[in-house]
C-alpha cells in the first residue's frame, strides 16, 4: 500500500516565486518569509517521498473560463511549466505518476467524487511556487514525481469546505489502497487571508489566520463547517482558497504532529502561511 | 451569492457570463504575438473578441474598476495590468482609492482591516 508521510500547507503567491527567481530572498521585505521556510525545508530534504500530490488552483494559465472543473486530477507523464505572460519560471517541468493518478481517479470516482481528468495540463505559479517553497534549488528535476489535483476556487460557487475535507479523506483512502509500496507527500496550497479587488482590497485577518493554523492541525472539522460566505467574509474573496488545505488535511491521519509553521505579512497582497505536518505518529486506539 | 459583502466583488456565474468575452481577451495576452497585435490596434482587438462598448471603453481607458464591474475576473484583468507593467499593489491602490504608495505602505504595516469582517 501507499502511505502519506507528510502534509505541507503553503501559500502560492506568485511574488514568492519571483523573489526566488530574481535572487531577492535576502531583501528586507522578503528575508523573514524565507527564514520562516528554512526549518520546513530542512526537514523535507530528509523526508523525500516517492510521489507528491499538489492540491492547487490554476490562475488563467493552464485552463480558462471555457471549462470550470470543480475538481480535476492530472494523469499525464509530464506537466509543462506555463508561460503566464512573460516567460516561464526558470524551474523544471514536472514529471507525473500516471499509474498512481489513474488509481486515484478510479477510487475517487467510485467514492462519488466525479473528477475531471486532465491528460494534458500546463501548471502555473499555483503549482510551482509550492514546489519551490519545498525545494528552493531543484536543479534539473523536482525531488520526485508530482500529481496535480485542481480545485476551482476562482469562480463562485467554489466547492464547500466540507466537500473539500471529504475529498481529502477519500484521497487518503485511495492512496492507502494503491497496490504498490509508495510514500506520498500531500501539499495543500493557497491562502491565507487576502482580497485582491474591491474597496476591501488588501484585507488581512490575522485572528482568523491564526485560528485556521491551529484548527487545521487539531480540529479540521470545525473549518470544514465554515460556509462559503463566512470564508469570504473572514478570509477575503481570494482567501477562500484556504479550502484546499482541507483536502491535504483530510488525506492525513486524525493525529498528526506539527513539524513547523510560520506566518508572514505581506507577500504581495497576501498573508503567507506555511505549516508542515508529520503523518507518521501513533494514533489513538 | 446569497449575501453580498460590501466592497467585495464576487466572481459568480452571472458575472462570468457577463465578462466571458473580455476575460478571453485578457487570457490571450499571455503570448507575445497577441500582445503585439493588441497594442497595434487595441480597439480592433477588442472588436475581434466581441467586447461590449462599455467593456471596450474600460479596456482602452484602463478603467480597472469598470473592468471588474463589467465581469472581469481579477486574475484575468491582471494579465492586462502585467502587460502595462502594473503590479497588484497598483491595482489595490486603484480599487481602494488609496493610490499605490499608500496601499503598499498599508500592506507592509500588516494589511488592511475590516471591522465588519472580524
Amino acid at each position: 500500500m501507499a502511505e502519506v508521510i507528510w502534509g505541507l500547507a503553503t501559500s502560492h503567491v506568485p511574488s514568492i516565486g519571483a523573489a526566488m527567481d530574481r535572487g531577492k530572498t535576502d531583501d528586507p521585505n522578503w528575508k523573514a518569509l524565507f527564514d520562516g521556510y528554512a526549518p520546513a525545508r530542512a526537514w523535507l530534504a530528509e523526508h523525500t517521498p516517492d510521489v507528491a500530490i499538489v492540491v492547487y488552483n490554476d490562475h488563467a494559465n493552464g485552463i480558462d473560463l471555457d471549462f470550470v472543473p470543480t475538481f480535476g486530477l492530472g494523469t499525464a507523464e509530464r506537466y509543462e511549466v506555463a508561460d503566464e505572460g512573460f516567460g516561464r519560471r526558470p524551474v523544471p517541468d514536472v514529471i507525473g505518476h500516471p499509474e498512481l493518478s489513474l488509481h486515484l481517479v478510479k477510487e475517487l470516482i467510485d467514492e462519488g467524487f466525479d473528477l475531471t481528468v486532465f491528460q494534458e495540463l500546463d501548471v502555473d505559479h499555483g503549482f510551482t511556487v509550492p514546489l519551490s517553497v519545498w525545494t528552493p534549488d531543484p536543479g534539473d528535476a523536482w525531488p520526485c514525481p508530482v500529481i496535480p489535483l485542481l480545485v476551482n476556487v476562482i469562480q463562485y460557487p467554489q466547492p464547500t469546505a466540507a466537500r473539500c475535507y471529504a475529498l481529502g479523506q477519500a484521497l487518503g483512502r485511495a492512496i492507502r489502497s494503491f497496490p504498490g509500496d509508495l510514500t506520498v507527500g500531500v501539499l495543500g496550497t493557497g491562502g491565507m487571508s487576502h482580497q485582491l479587488a474591491g474597496a476591501r482590497a488588501g484585507f488581512i485577518n490575522p485572528d482568523f489566520d491564526h485560528m485556521w493554523m491551529d484548527a487545521i492541525e487539531n480540529d479540521p472539522a470545525k473549518l470544514a463547517a465554515l460556509s462559503r460566505e463566512e470564508l469570504i467574509r473572514q478570509a477575503g474573496s481570494e482567501g477562500i482558497e484556504l479550502i484546499m488545505w482541507l483536502i491535504m488535511r483530510g488525506a492525513m491521519n486524525e493525529q498528526i504532529r506539527k513539524v513547523h509553521s510560520d506566518y508572514f505579512v505581506p507577500a504581495s497582497n497576501t498573508a503567507a502561511g506555511i505549516a508542515l505536518f508529520d503523518n507518521r505518529v501513533s494514533q489513538p486506539a | 451569492m446569497t449575501e453580498s459583502l460590501e466592497g467585495t466583488p464576487i466572481f459568480d456565474g452571472e458575472t462570468s457570463r457577463r465578462g466571458f468575452r473580455m476575460n478571453k481577451l485578457f487570457m490571450s495576452l499571455r503570448t507575445e504575438a497577441n500582445r503585439e497585435r493588441f497594442l497595434a490596434d487595441e480597439a480592433a482587438y477588442c472588436r475581434e473578441f466581441g467586447l461590449t462598448d462599455e467593456q471596450q471603453r474600460a479596456v482602452l481607458e484602463r478603467d480597472w474598476q469598470a473592468m471588474i464591474d463589467l465581469g472581469g475576473s481579477i486574475f484575468y484583468v491582471y494579465k492586462l495590468a502585467m502587460m502595462d507593467g502594473r503590479s497588484m499593489q497598483y491595482l489595490g491602490g486603484v480599487f481602494t482609492g488609496m493610490g499605490e504608495a499608500d496601499f503598499l505602505a498599508a500592506m507592509r504595516a500588516g494589511g488592511r482591516r475590516d471591522d465588519r469582517g472580524q
